[in-house]
């Protein structure tokens, strides 16, 4: 299998926070901590655009290589993932990820800061999967379930797409020749290596 | 007169370890693969269509999942 990778549609999303709504319901995360959140760039300008932004399981994490506890490991499927029983709440994470995708609940165990949390891809963490143990430190484990994440699987627009990397590329990119606009993904050249890699091919005639 | 040398070098190796280091593991707990399923846990939201340990029905399974899901052109409707 390939890597499991996010995408979102600039051209398809309304901002209508459905995303943020399915993530918060389905691991049932505390207030203060958003592992979801919906951005819109030039806001309030003609064209403006939203997208979804998540940790994005990046091919060379940041945060891995940032942590000093060496919490985070990734799995066979490219999923980051953390074992809360390890951070130590340090913060560095934040500062590396470029997406801000690491939370930190102001009310934690571990000082002031707290544990750091983060979208888990709906893959759960280190726990057995589907325990409870395992949904109440880092939310339900929805691939263990044969499922995707909940945000995607929301999603009204189907602005947001994730699963397998393949499959996700090439629905995105049927959409993109058959409205022939619109082929920029916002992130992936930062997520997963390549400084072409989201980028609107160089042609003439596009009307992106 | 070696009972007692054997006593205070049990008594001095004792003591010793004492003064030694808690070992301290750094790292990660193993995790399991998602295709193994939720194991004991209740399966009633388990999706159907594969098979737990049979990583290659879970990945068609996703697959499926996906396109169904979310590719909209694939739709007759």
């Amino acid at each position: 299998m390939a890597r499991m990778k996010f995408i979102c549609d600039a051209e398809r999303c309304i901002e209508c926070n459905g995303c943020v709504t399915a993530c918060k319901n389905e691991h049932e995360v505390p207030w203060g901590v958003n592992r979801r959140r919906v951005v819109t760039l030039n806001d309030g300008v003609p064209g403006e655009k939203s997208i979804s932004v998540a940790c994005m399981h990046c091919s060379d994490a940041p945060c891995m290589a940032v942590c000093p506890v060496n919490c985070f490991y990734k799995t066979d499927e490219g999923v980051v993932l953390h074992d809360k029983d390890v951070c130590i709440g340090c913060g560095y994470c934040s500062y590396a990820c470029p997406f801000g995708a690491p939370q930190f609940p102001s009310q934690g165990t571990f000082g002031v800061r707290g544990k750091m949390d983060k979208c888990t891809f709906c893959a759960g963490g280190p726990e057995a999967n589907g325990s409870q143990a395992e949904f109440e430190k880092y939310g339900r484990n929805r691939l263990a379930e044969g499922k995707l994440p909940a945000c995607a699987e929301m999603c009204s627009t189907k602005a947001l797409l994730a699963g397998d990397g393949d499959v996700v590329a090439d629905i995105f990119r049927n959409r993109v020749l058959k409205r022939d606009k619109g082929a920029e993904v916002w992130g992936w050249g930062t997520a997963y290596g390549s400084s072409k890699a989201g980028q609107a091919p160089a042609k003439e005639g596009g009307k992106s | 007169m070696s009972k007692s040398l054997l006593s205070m070098a049990m008594l001095v190796t004792l003591g010793l370890s004492a003064c030694m280091e808690k070992p301290q593991t750094l790292g990660t707990k193993t995790d399991a693969a998602p295709f193994t399923g939720t194991g004991d846990a209740p399966a009633a939201f388990v999706n159907g269509g594969w098979k737990a340990g049979d990583k290659t029905s879970w990945e068609q399974a996703l697959r499926t999942r996906a396109q169904a899901g979310q590719n909209d052109y694939a739709k007759t409707n």
